[in-house]
C-alpha cells in the first residue's frame, strides 16, 4: 500500500507545496493535460500524490483516505471538530499565511477590542430587535473564539465569498474572514479589532490519524519524515 | 453499560412519580423554530444543538430541552396554577470525542405558580430530593437573584449596573467588568487609547474623519456609544465597601443556614439585598417543612450562572462523584416566561431528571 498524500490541486498554495518539497528532494508534479488532476512524486519511493481542493483535505485527513495531507492550519481547525484528536501537525510550512480576524466598519470610532464589540452588540441589538450579525465562512473558529471571550448578542452569518462587502449590503454589521495584507478591507471601509486575531493561518503537513498505518506505509513515512526534515510522530 | 429498556423504565417511573405530584402531562415537539432558542441562548447554543433546515420553516433545531416549548404553551393557553410534566429526548452536539451522550432521554417537571414562588421553590426541590435519596447524591444549591439584587443594589452608574447585569452567566466577563468598575483591575491600554482619542475632537467629527460610513450601525448609535465611553470614563470607581461585599457575595459558599446568616450579617451595609434574603429565608423555611436540613444543604451564591442563560432565582443540582454532567438540575426562570410570554409572565420554576444516569447509579448500587 502507498503513502496518500493530498496537495492542494491548483492554484498558488499548489505551487509553493511542490516548492517546498523540491527544495526538500521530493519532487512533485501534475502529469498528463493541464486539465487533467493526476500527479506523481519522485525522490522518494511508495509516495502517491492525490490532488484535492484545499477545502477538501481536511475532510479526507479525518476520514483517513490519505495519510498526509497539505492545507492551512485554520480549515483543518474550523473544519474538524476536536482537531488534534483526529489529525497531528507534522511541520508548519512557512507559506500561505494569512490571519483570520474580526473587523468592523472604520467610521465605528467607539471600538476597537472585542470587549467593544460585545458592548455595542448588546446596543444594537437594544436598537434594532435582532443580534448583532458577522458574517464569516469559518463557523467553528468564529464561534469558539467569541464563546471563550463570553461575547453576547451576535449571530454568524454564512458568507462564502466576498465577505468583506456584507456590510455594505446590509446583511452584516460585522465580519470575520481571512487576511494577508489588510487590502480588501481597506478598500470596503472595514479595519480589525486589536485583539481580534482568532488564528494566525500557515501552509501545515498534517497527518491523518484514522488511515491505514501499516508497516509499508510507516517506512515510507519514516523515509520522506528523513527527507524533508519533519517529524513521523503521527 | 445501562441497556435502554432499564433507562425507559426508570424514566417511566421518575414520570409516574411526578404525575402522582399533581402535574399534567405534556408532549412538545421534537423540531422547534431555531430562532427562538437563538435568541434566548445565544449564538453558543449551535455548538450544542442540532441545527438543520427545513425547506418551509427555515432554520430549525432538535429540542435540546423541554422548558421552552413547555413555558410557549403554558403561556399560549395555561391555566394558573399549573404543574406540568414531560418524558423525551433532548439532543446535544457534542463537539469533543468522549463519553457524553448527543441524545439521551429527559423527565421533567414545571410548576407555574404566582402566590408563593418560595414555597414552590421547596415543593420541586423536595420533589426531586426525595427520587433521589436513594442514589446517595450531592446536592448543590444557588441563588442567583441575590446577586441580581446585589448589582441592582450598587452605587453606580445604571449604565455599569446593566453591563454586570448582562453578564451574571458570563462569569468571566462579569468579573473583568466589576475588577474594572470597583478600580482593581488598571484601566485596559486599549481602552485608555481609545477615550484618549475620543477626547481629542468632537465625536461627529472623528466619525467624519474615520472613513465612509457602511453598514447599518447609524452614526448617531455610534456617537451615542462613544458619549458613554466618556461618561463612562468620568465614573467613579465603586466604593471600596460595596465592592468587597461584591467578591464576598461571588465566592459565598456554606452551608444554606449558615449562608442566610452571612446574608444577614452584610445586609445593613447593602440594603438592596433585603428582599432576595427575605425571599432566601422564606425558602429555607419552606424547606425545613419538606424535611430538608437548611443546616447541612450545600449553597453557593454563584451556583448555576455557567449553565443556561435564564435563570434568574433558585437554582439546584444533584451530583454523582466523578466528572459527570449533573443526575438533575433546574432552577427559577421568571424572566423568561416575560420574554416567551409576549407581555404576560409569570413566576416559574423547573428541573429535569436524567433517567439514564439514575438509572446507571442503581445499577451500581445494586
Amino acid at each position: 500500500m502507498s503513502l496518500k498524500i493530498g496537495v492542494p490541486s491548483k492554484g498558488r498554495l499548489m505551487e509553493k507545496t511542490f516548492d517546498w518539497f523540491g527544495a526538500r528532494g521530493v519532487t512533485m508534479a501534475r502529469t498528463g493535460s493541464d486539465r487533467e488532476y493526476a500527479g506523481a512524486v519522485e525522490g522518494v519511493a511508495g509516495v502517491e500524490l492525490v490532488l484535492l481542493s484545499a477545502g477538501e483535505i481536511p475532510r479526507e485527513l479525518a476520514a483517513g483516505r490519505i495519510h498526509l495531507g497539505v492545507t492551512g492550519s485554520d480549515l483543518v481547525r474550523d473544519k474538524l471538530a476536536d482537531w488534534q484528536m483526529q489529525v497531528t501537525e507534522l511541520a508548519a510550512l512557512g507559506f500561505g499565511h494569512a490571519d483570520l480576524i474580526i473587523a468592523v466598519p472604520v467610521a465605528w470610532i467607539d471600538v476597537d477590542t472585542v470587549d467593544d464589540l460585545d458592548a455595542a452588540a448588546a446596543a444594537f441589538r437594544a436598537a434594532h430587535g435582532f443580534r448583532l450579525r458577522i458574517a464569516t465562512k469559518y463557523h467553528r473558529l468564529v464561534r469558539e473564539f467569541l464563546t471563550a471571550q463570553e461575547v453576547a448578542d451576535y449571530q454568524l452569518v454564512d458568507s462564502q465569498g466576498a465577505t468583506e462587502g456584507t456590510v455594505k449590503n446590509l446583511t452584516a454589521e460585522a465580519i470575520a474572514d481571512i487576511t494577508s495584507s489588510g487590502e480588501t478591507l481597506r478598500a470596503n471601509h472595514l479595519k480589525i479589532l486589536s485583539d481580534g486575531l482568532i488564528h494566525a493561518s500557515q501552509a501545515t503537513l498534517f497527518a491523518a490519524k484514522a488511515a491505514d498505518w501499516d508497516a509499508t506505509t510507516r517506512a515510507s513515512l519514516q523515509a520522506l519524515a528523513q527527507k524533508l526534515g519533519v517529524s513521523a510522530e503521527i | 453499560m445501562t441497556s435502554r429498556a432499564a433507562i425507559r423504565a426508570e424514566a417511566e417511573t421518575l414520570f409516574a412519580a411526578f404525575k402522582a405530584a399533581g402535574a399534567v402531562a405534556v408532549e412538545a415537539d421534537t423540531l422547534l423554530p431555531a430562532e427562538t432558542l437563538l435568541d434566548l441562548y445565544g449564538e453558543d447554543i449551535r455548538a450544542r444543538a442540532y441545527v438543520t433546515n427545513d425547506p418551509l420553516r427555515g432554520e430549525m433545531m432538535l429540542r435540546p430541552d423541554f422548558t421552552v416549548p413547555v413555558v410557549q404553551a403554558h403561556m399560549k393557553d395555561g391555566a394558573e396554577p399549573a404543574r406540568y410534566c414531560y418524558i423525551g429526548e433532548v439532543y446535544r452536539k457534542q463537539d469533543h470525542l468522549g463519553p457524553r451522550a448527543s441524545e439521551y432521554l429527559q423527565v421533567g417537571f414545571e410548576l407555574f405558580d404566582r402566590t408563593a414562588p418560595e414555597a414552590a421553590d421547596a415543593e420541586l426541590f423536595a420533589l426531586f430530593h426525595g427520587l433521589l435519596a436513594p442514589l446517595g447524591l450531592r446536592p448543590a444549591t444557588g441563588d442567583i437573584g441575590i446577586l441580581m439584587a446585589a448589582v441592582h443594589g450598587l452605587s453606580t452608574s445604571a449604565r455599569r449596573k446593566a453591563a454586570l447585569l448582562r453578564h451574571i452567566w458570563r462569569p468571566a466577563r462579569f468579573r473583568k467588568l466589576l475588577d474594572r468598575f470597583s478600580g482593581r483591575a488598571a484601566l485596559p491600554q486599549a481602552r485608555a487609547d481609545l477615550l484618549a482619542r475620543l477626547g481629542s475632537a468632537a465625536v461627529a467629527d472623528l466619525i467624519a474623519a474615520a472613513g465612509p460610513m457602511t453598514g447599518l450601525r447609524s452614526e448617531a448609535e455610534i456617537a451615542s456609544r462613544a458619549e458613554a465611553l466618556i461618561e463612562d470614563a468620568e465614573t467613579p470607581a465603586l466604593k471600596a465597601p460595596e465592592a468587597a461585599l461584591l467578591y464576598d457575595l461571588l465566592t459565598l459558599q456554606a452551608p444554606a443556614r449558615s449562608a442566610l446568616s452571612h446574608l444577614r450579617g452584610i445586609t445593613g451595609m447593602l440594603p438592596a439585598i433585603e428582599p432576595a434574603v427575605d425571599r432566601f429565608a422564606t425558602r429555607l423555611d419552606a424547606l425545613e417543612r419538606h424535611g430538608i436540613n437548611p443546616s447541612d444543604l450545600p449553597f453557593a451564591a454563584s451556583h448555576g450562572r455557567s449553565s443556561m442563560e435564564y435563570y434568574d432565582g433558585f437554582v439546584f443540582s444533584f451530583h454523582a462523584t466523578g466528572d459527570l454532567p449533573p443526575v438533575a438540575s433546574g432552577g427559577r426562570y421568571d424572566a423568561l416566561t416575560a420574554v416567551l410570554g409576549q407581555g404576560r409572565s409569570i413566576p416559574a420554576v423547573g428541573g429535569v431528571i436524567r433517567p439514564a444516569m439514575v438509572a446507571s447509579l442503581r445499577e451500581g448500587i445494586a
